[in-house]
Formats: C-alpha cells, sequence, structure tokens
C-alpha cells in the first residue's frame, strides 16, 4: 500500500498538524518507504496467534475507594495544574471561542 | 582533586564520601565545573549546579550526624530531560514543551534523589526520544566526546539518550538516567563506550516520563562500571502504585548479589543477528565476547530467534501508533507552547501549535501511527504488528528452554559522524536493529564495552536476559568487563 499527497494531508489533518505543501512533498516518498519496508511483516504467519495485549504478565489493581488515596495524584490541585497553561482565567484552561 | 575526583564513579563516590576521604560538596563543585566546561557537547539543555550542591550538603550534614547514608550518597548525576522534574524545565527536547516547568517529580527521579543522589543538570536527548543520533533535538545536537582516529568530525554519541551518554563518557558525569524504548539506552551507551542497562518492563515507574510508546517505554542507568549501573538501577526500581503497568516485586539487591562466575551458565548465541551489513569489527568483538564469557565458566550454545527480522518493521508500527496516541495531549491548552494565529479557532490553534512545536522525526512517526490506527488499515498494520510483537516474545520463551542469558553485539556498526545519515530515515532506524528485539519483549538487556575499533572508536555487546533476570544479565556483563578490561577514555578536545 502506498500513500498519495492526498492521503498524506488527510493523516496529517487527523493528527492535527499543518503542513505546508513543500512539507508534504518531502513526506510523500519518506512515508511511502517506511510503508514499504513494513509490508514485510505480511510474509509472517500469524495463523492462530493472538495479538500481544501486555508485554509482561501483571495484574491490573484497583486502588482503595478512597477520595485522594494519594495525594500526589489526588485533587485539590487547581493551581499547580493550570501552573503551565499558555493561558488561565478565572480557575480555568482559556481556549479560542468554539462556539459563535 | 578536582580532576581526580570526576574521574570517579558512582560506587568509588559513594564509598569515597562514606569513608571520609571527600566531602560530597567537593564532588559536586568538581563535577559542576567540568559540566560547565563542556559546553561544547551539548549534552545539557539546562545544568542546575545549585541541586547538585543542596543534595551533596545535605548528604555531608548526614554523615557528620552519624545517619544512615543512601545507596547513591553523595553521587551527582546527570537527568535525561524526559523525566518531570519539579520547577526545572523539561522539554523531552521538543519546542512545544520549552518553559514547561513541573508541578512534580517523577518517581524515578525522586527515588534518586531519596537515596542521596544530586543532579548536574537536564540531559539533551532526540526529540520525544525519537531517534538513534541525538540530532533531532529542539536544542541542537549532541557531540560524542570520541572522535575518529585522525579527524576532527564530531561523531554520534547515539539516541535516543545522547545527552546521558556523551556526559557520563566526558566524565562530567559519573552516571546519568537513560530511557529505552527501542535501544535508547543501550546503543547510546554502546556508540560511547560505556554500561546501560534497560530493565525489565514495569521495573522502573514511567509515571513522570514524557510518555512516547507506553507498552515499550522503560528506564535505566547509564554509567561507565557494571557495578555502577546496578546500583543506580536499585536506587531507580520499584513498586509504584502510581503507574498501572509497575510490577509489584521487591527490588533485589542486584549490587550485593554480583557474581562474575558463570560457572553452569548457558549463553545463547542467536544465529540471526548475523546479519548483512553488519560490521567486520562488531562480528570480531562478539566472537571475543563468547571467548571471555567461556573463559568466566559459561558453556555457549546456539540459539534461533526466527522473527528477529520482523522485529524492527513490528516496533516501527506500534511505536509511532502508540506516539500518536500519546502526543495528542500536546494541543496548546494544558502547558507548553501555544500558537494562536489572529482570527484563529480551537482546531486551527491545535493545527498550528503541533506544526511550530514538533520536530520533522516526530511529525514522521505521528503520521505514520496515525496511519496505521486510521479505520481500514488497522488490522492489516496494527493488529499483524501486534501478533508478530507476540512472536517475537515467544522466540525468546523458546530460548530460554536452551540457555540463561543471550550475548549479542549491541549495534550492526560502530559511531558515526553527525550528519552522515540523516538523508533517510529508514538507515537510521536499521541502527536499533539488536536492540529491538528485547523491547518488544520487555526483557532486560544490557550494554557494555567490549572493544576498540582499529580508528578508535569504542564497540559494546549486548546481554540480554529473561524476564526479572536483570541479575544474570548484570553477571554476565560484568564478566566481560573483567575480561576486556576496558578503560578507554576520549581525549578531551571540549
Amino acid at each position: 500500500m502506498s500513500v498519495t499527497k492526498q492521503d498524506v494531508a488527510k493523516i496529517a489533518g487527523l493528527a492535527r498538524i499543518n503542513m505546508s505543501e513543500e512539507e508534504l512533498d518531502h513526506m510523500v516518498p519518506e512515508l511511502n518507504n517506511i510503508l514499504e519496508w513494513v509490508e514485510q511483516l505480511g510474509e509472517v504467519d500469524v495463523e492462530g496467534v493472538e495479538p500481544m495485549a501486555a508485554v509482561i504478565e501483571n495484574t491490573l489493581r484497583l486502588r482503595a475507594d478512597e477520595v485522594d488515596a494519594d495525594p500526589k495524584t489526588g485533587g485539590g490541585k487547581r493551581d499547580a495544574v493550570l501552573a503551565n497553561a499558555p493561558v488561565a482565567e478565572h480557575g480555568f484552561f482559556g481556549v479560542p471561542k468554539v462556539i459563535e | 582533586m578536582s580532576e581526580e575526583l570526576t574521574s570517579l564513579g558512582v560506587k568509588a563516590i559513594r564509598d569515597g564520601v562514606a569513608a571520609g576521604d571527600f566531602t560530597a560538596r567537593e564532588v559536586a563543585e568538581s563535577f559542576n565545573t567540568a559540566v560547565a566546561d563542556a559546553a561544547a557537547l551539548n549534552a545539557f539543555i539546562v545544568t542546575t549546579p545549585d541541586h547538585a550542591l543542596a543534595a551533596a550538603d545535605a548528604t555531608d550534614a548526614k554523615r557528620a550526624k552519624g545517619e544512615e547514608l543512601g545507596a547513591m550518597a553523595g553521587v551527582p548525576i546527570g537527568m535525561k530531560d524526559l523525566f518531570a522534574t519539579h520547577g526545572v524545565q523539561t522539554t523531552a527536547a521538543s519546542h512545544i514543551l520549552e518553559g514547561f516547568k513541573p508541578q512534580y517529580e517523577s518517581t524515578v527521579s525522586q527515588n534518586l534523589w531519596d537515596a542521596g543522589a544530586g543532579m548536574l543538570g537536564k540531559l539533551n536527548l532526540d526529540q520525544f526520544a525519537m531517534g538513534s543520533s541525538n540530532e533531532t533535538s529542539y536544542f541542537g545536537n549532541v557531540s560524542s566526546p570520541w572522535r575518529k582516529a585522525g579527524s576532527n568530525a564530531a561523531m554520534s554519541p547515539g539516541g535516543s539518550s545522547g545527552g546521558s551518554s556523551s556526559a557520563v563518557a566526558a566524565r562530567i558525569a559519573p552516571a546519568a538516567t537513560g530511557t529505552d524504548t527501542g535501544g535508547s539506552i543501550r546503543q547510546p551507551a554502546a556508540f560511547t563506550g560505556i554500561c546501560g542497562i534497560k530493565p525489565t518492563y514495569g521495573r522502573c515507574s514511567r509515571w513522570g516520563v514524557v510518555a512516547f510508546a507506553s507498552s515499550l517505554d522503560q528506564a535505566g542507568p547509564m554509567a561507565r562500571s557494571v557495578e555502577d549501573c546496578a546500583i543506580m538501577l536499585g536506587a531507580m526500581a520499584g513498586f509504584d502504585p502510581k503507574d498501572a503497568t509497575s510490577l509489584q516485586m521487591d527490588v533485589p539487591d542486584w549490587e550485593g548479589a554480583l557474581n562474575a562466575d558463570l560457572k553452569g551458565k548457558r549463553v545463547g548465541i542467536p544465529k540471526e543477528y548475523r546479519m548483512e551489513g553488519t560490521s567486520e569489527a562488531i562480528l570480531e568483538s562478539w566472537e571475543q565476547g563468547k571467548a571471555w564469557l567461556k573463559d568466566a565458566g559459561a558453556q555457549i550454545v546456539d540459539i534461533s530467534l526466527p522473527h528477529t527480522k520482523y522485529a524492527l518493521p513490528a516496533y516501527y508500527i506500534i511505536a509511532p501508533a502508540e506516539a500518536s496516541s500519546n502526543l495528542a495531549r500536546y494541543d496548546g491548552v494544558r502547558y507548553g507552547l501555544r500558537e494562536l494565529p489572529e482570527n484563529a479557532g480551537l482546531q486551527d490553534m491545535y493545527a498550528e501549535t503541533r506544526e511550530a512545536g514538533f520536530g520533522d522525526e516526530v511529525k514522521r512517526r505521528v503520521l505514520i501511527g496515525t496511519y496505521v490506527l486510521s479505520a481500514g488499515f488497522y488490522d492489516a498494520y496494527y493488529n499483524q504488528a501486534q501478533k508478530v510483537r507476540a512472536l517475537v516474545a515467544r522466540d525468546f520463551e523458546q530460548a530460554w528452554a536452551h540457555c540463561d542469558v543471550i550475548l549479542a553485539p549491541t549495534t550492526p556498526t560502530p559511531s558515526f559522524p553527525l550528519g552522515s545519515l540523516n538523508e533517510d530515515p529508514l538507515t537510521m532506524y536499521l541502527n536499533d536493529v539488536f536492540a529491538v528485539p528485547a523491547s518488544l519483549a520487555g526483557l532486560p538487556a544490557m550494554s557494555v564495552p567490549a572493544t576498540m575499533t582499529e580508528d578508535g572508536l569504542p564497540l559494546g555487546l549486548q546481554l540480554v536476559g529473561k524476564a526479572f533476570d536483570e541479575q544474570s544479565v548484570l553477571d554476565a556483563g560484568l564478566a566481560i568487563q573483567q575480561r576486556s578490561g576496558f578503560d578507554h577514555a576520549p581525549e578531551k578536545w571540549w
């Protein structure tokens, strides 16, 4: 399978990355080289093989049903959460107007 | 005094401070000076001499009071700039996180501070840990301290932990943290003549580590000896409830159990690692490694890992897929860069921010990841890759019936000049062909320095062990270290 410039523009749109015409032209052969190379995975007989879900056997834990059981990941951190926001107003993240 | 101190490793510093041969403050001051003098390497994005001094003073005060000292007491280290450090800029070497000052500390870095270590600064790396040469950083290339005999060309320190490898090899840090997603600890360690171990997936908490490919990312130490790696890994590792994939297991005393006597151990030599394009010097060092391990009492056995060839292409589907999902968080809203052209809406802000904030290699991988996860292609690419990954892991499982640890080269070639492999992303990816299989299987793997090329560049050997068996990896590494007597250091030019 190979991608066209239109395909790459569409993927870039899905990934929310603006790309100039020039960048798209550059990216098309690069992506196609990589995609052509990964095609070889199609040779592998995977009959009856389950896709890997966890690399090391591990059980999923449940945390205690307690508010702020771990203060580091608990609540009450509004100012810390907003500290690095490009725009923070009235205790919220500021973004451009979404609805006209 | 100062130069003597910077020639010491983790164990020598810790033991020397504990014995009162020198103070932690003297050590920190010496390394702070060495770091300041080595700007030409571009190994650090920011330096934090005050952090190193404060930790040193705390250690000296503890010692004066006769209190027990931690496993890393008095050792100033470099911190890869992928670990969130409270109040200290954390960028993942990207523009999109420039200026980001975490409001919390990563578990691994906190564990190291708790063990008495201090921080010399945040180390440069490939942007979002994506790269094998440390040429994708927004903050410029890192130079290896090594140069080819008779040449002044800047060489690659490897990647993505290239700031870490460069700093440790240059003796401006006794040790550094690294992270390994598909070879990012082992390949730079091999390129610079130092040791580096990636433990079993889940040993070190990922909490507070900027995520690249979460099912592969694993932190580990980089230092100049196997003993130093064992000490530092012990300080970094441990169960962390804040990471859902953290291993709920005790951390063994790796340092205390080190044993280079390999009698009764079987060392597997995978025939599939004898690949076309591997340099002659690498193959010779592999032979040398076999001889050393045999001399240490091990039995050498031939093994087969039939799906080796498919590990790298599977990795280049899985890692970008996970990256495209992980990097969706950089949207110009919560932290980091925001690009907001006049009258632009929210969607435009996302797309402009990500265009300006991500480098070319990051964009390439996010696009590949988005593509292989998109409707209609998911089964053909992503699911197929995850099935191949299961087969790569099964290869190792079956090999453990015949051997206890695997010996292979770390990389197919020695280091190369910066700028020499930039034309084609694929050629760069091939650097990790020997490193990626162990990553896909989540296994502990280490690179130790072995020999030198004729033109004076270091070569590394790789050891891969069973899940949770870092000890066998470290033991075999120690056996090699004792026999190689590798003590080559780059000549100072910076």
